[in-house]
């Protein structure tokens, strides 16, 4: 045999060998554990469920088909259900926008405040930050409906529960950028003698306007279904028109607002897919 | 060819001239853009009435439910018929009366009765009238009704803080004392703060001791129960807190964990195999990558929430329904994020794994797989995180969990400091899967 293999190197092989099929077996070993969590949580879920699995699952598409033949007896009349239910669609965006615009401003002054590059005083920095960890951990819905207790139906309490909400989950995006942006505009400004306000107006704003604005578009896509779900609660909108005629099992109503929100969460993906396209474009230009 | 001063000057106004001097357009329409954007603003600002946000917003009302929160209130409560045979009990229930009195109610049997409101005063009880001493002004005295009437009087002018209206007389001197006369009873409230009977409730042997005569208590050789040791008795008297429902919270809360973890697992499981079938670099065939996209758009774009709602109908209500709405809308983000990055990696890895005879799926296993294997955890454990959120918001809806708990605590509307006690849980919890899940996420990217 003009191929000896060295000792050594038969004992390398073993343990290759021998470690390939531990890492097989603790592949498998994980595989089953995650498969057997989710079969027995899945009998465990379907125990505590009201309606079993199995009966459920014939009754999967009963629901759907229900209300698209509903919707198809109701003939070109479905048609103007669109136009009945588009005052509604039109406060829930109302309602949507005006929070990401005040959570927005917010989100801006705080993160302004809990940038490091910007304040240096740290217990500051660190206080803000805590705000913002706060403000975000909360659910909207959470905030939504004890203030709806407070102040009663309408679409207020939600609004600013949604714009509760945007301040931290905005603020601590913004901060990440504000604390990522080119200092040599600050450090030239302050040479120049400019105060603070000066310095963050002019040197850190213009660098960063673009990631702020895109950042704020995504967030108005996410406040969109959020205050949907607040109309469930009694926030008003098309939320609360969907609940409604579900309950009711008005099937053309409902086929009718699922297609005014599908439509509405599909168009304004494009939209602030191509108005960030436009932002980050323009942005490139500002910082480099 | 040196260039002149003039040259110069005429070439950067060809140059820059955009700028210098902007055509009347680049003026105008940034200028428009903002106007009509603060016109739109100005028209939903007066769409909602967030003018008058003021009024909407009760302050006396929020102040009441804020103390009511971290406060407990006992209720004292007699009737005109015999002011002197009194009722103390916690929060007005039935079942939690104090027997005997608490030491700020003073008086035995047929006596005249004195309530002490601590800082605030004391009142008398006597068999036709009501003396109260606010530390602040003069003794008010209200006296029985006559002819459905109740009759007021004090040397000087009421104060502020007495509110007399046809039925009612309502006496607040201050946020931790009330007293409310009707025309048949009087009903005194005393408010202190903290969370009372947490651990144990008021029916409990274990209620009203200190932390270490329960520490005592539970390694006491003596048994309370002969049925099981004082520390199972203990924890039981725990979790079947009557008033705060330990064990509901916290069975409501490992509810909702579950809907999040089993429908993050679920969609993960799912999403990985059907994005190796949306990408164009695995699977030559393109009708299968246009249905699986279009599949993966449909399930992210119908919310959540509307899922848990067609499950909810089809299903029931339950963890159930939230599970699959949680898993069917995460398999679509799931699935398209993934597939995104399995079209954007490196080729060589693969022509590598290929150059050694690798068939198609070994490809795949060796050649992709460890690639975005970390993107693909640290993906799953941020949907995990957001689940969690998720996972309350569909479970108010109806797939149960602390979401519903918090719902239904919220709309008895009389127990705030349950809402409170479940905010703070769903808080810490939150709070707790961000930190664990930010961990492991910077523990796999390195």
């Amino acid at each position: 045999m003009s191929l000896a293999v060295p000792n050594h190197l038969s004992v390398i092989e073993l343990e290759l060998k021998r470690q390939t099929k531990m890492r097989g077996v603790y592949s498998l070993t994980i595989f089953v554990a995650l498969v057997l969590f989710i079969i027995l949580g899945f009998e465990t879920a379907n125990e505590a469920n009201s309606g079993g699995f199995l009966q459920g699952f014939s009754q999967l598409l009963d629901f759907p088909i229900d209300i698209i033949k509903m919707s198809f007896d109701a003939g070109w009349g479905w048609f103007y259900l669109l136009v009945e239910y588009f005052p509604a669609l039109m406060e829930t965006i109302h309602m949507a926008i005006l929070a990401t615009f005040i959570g927005f401003v917010g989100a801006v002054v705080v993160s302004l405040l809990a940038s490091q590059n910007l304040v240096k005083n740290t217990t500051a920095v660190s206080l803000m930050r805590r705000v913002m960890d706060f403000s975000r951990a909360f659910p909207e819905l959470v905030i939504a409906m004890v203030l709806l207790f407070l102040m009663g139906k309408s679409a207020v309490p939600a609004l600013i529960a949604i714009a509760f909400h945007t301040v931290g989950a905005l603020g601590k995006l913004f901060s990440e950028v504000n604390e990522n942006a080119d200092m040599k505009a600050v450090e030239g400004l302050t040479a120049n003698g400019a105060n603070w306000f000066q310095q963050v107006r002019y040197g850190i704003i213009p660098h960063v306007l673009p990631n702020y604005l895109s950042y704020g578009l995504l967030r108005l896509e996410i406040n969109v279904r959020a205050s949907t779900i607040l109309g469930f609660v009694g926030a008003g909108g098309i939320g609360e028109q969907l609940t409604a005629n579900i309950q009711w099992t008005y099937g053309a109503d409902v086929t009718a607002i699922f297609v005014l929100l599908i439509v509405t969460i599909i168009a304004l993906d494009y939209l602030s897919r191509w108005l960030r396209g436009k932002l980050i474009a323009s942005g490139a230009s500002v910082v480099g | 060819m040196a260039s002149s001063k003039r040259e110069i000057e005429n070439k950067i106004y060809r140059e820059f001239s955009h700028i210098i001097y902007p055509s009347w357009r680049k003026k105008v329409i940034p200028l428009g853009i903002v106007a009509i954007g603060l016109l739109y603003l100005g028209y939903v600002f007066s769409f909602f009435d967030m003018y008058n946000i003021g009024k909407r917003w009760n302050t006396e009302r929020a102040s009441f439910f804020a103390l009511d929160s971290y406060a407990h209130k006992v209720h004292v409560q007699s009737y005109w018929k015999n002011p002197l045979k009194l009722k103390v009990t916690l929060e007005g229930s039935r079942f939690e009366t104090y027997d005997p009195y608490p030491e700020w109610v003073t008086g035995s049997k047929n006596e005249n009765k004195r309530i002490d409101f601590g800082d605030d005063g004391y009142l008398v009880l006597l068999d036709n009238k009501v003396v109260m001493h606010w530390t602040d002004g003069v003794p008010i005295t209200v006296t029985r009704p006559v002819n459905g009437k109740l009759g007021i009087q004090s040397l000087e002018d009421l104060p502020d803080y007495v509110r007399v209206t046809k039925n009612k007389i309502n006496v607040r001197p201050s946020l931790y004392s009330r007293v409310q006369f009707y025309k048949t009873k009087i009903v005194i409230h005393r408010y202190f703060n903290g969370w009372e009977y947490f651990f144990f409730d008021f029916q409990s042997p274990l209620a009203n001791h200190g932390f270490f005569d329960t520490l005592r208590f539970v390694f006491l050789d003596k048994r309370l129960d002969p049925k099981m040791s004082n520390l199972s008795f203990a924890w039981n008297e725990f979790l079947y807190n009557g008033l705060w429902l330990h064990k509901e919270v916290y069975v409501a809360l490992f509810q909702t964990i579950f809907m999040a973890v089993l429908g993050t697992l679920i969609a993960a499981v799912f999403g990985l195999p059907m994005a190796f079938m949306a990408a164009y670099n695995v699977t030559p065939f393109g009708s299968v990558r246009f249905i699986l996209r279009r599949l993966f758009d449909t399930l992210r774009g119908i919310d959540m929430l509307i899922w848990s709602l067609i499950f909810i109908r089809a299903f029931g209500m339950g963890p159930f329904s939230g599970i699959l709405a949680i898993g069917v809308t995460d398999t679509g983000t799931l699935g398209k994020l993934m597939s995104e990055s399995i079209e954007n990696i490196d080729k060589k890895e693969m022509e590598g794994v290929k150059s050694t005879g690798a068939n198609n799926l070994q490809q795949n296993r060796f050649g992709i797989l460890p690639q975005i294997l970390p993107i693909f955890i640290s993906q799953t454990l941020y949907y995990l995180e957001s689940n969690t959120r998720g996972a309350i918001v569909v479970g108010a809806m109806g797939a149960g969990g602390i979401g519903l708990q918090f719902l239904g605590s919220l709309q008895t509307g009389k127990d705030w400091e349950n809402v409170a006690y479940i905010s703070l849980v769903v808080l810490i919890t939150v709070v707790v899967i961000d930190i664990l899940s930010a961990k492991a996420r910077r523990k796999l990217i390195g």
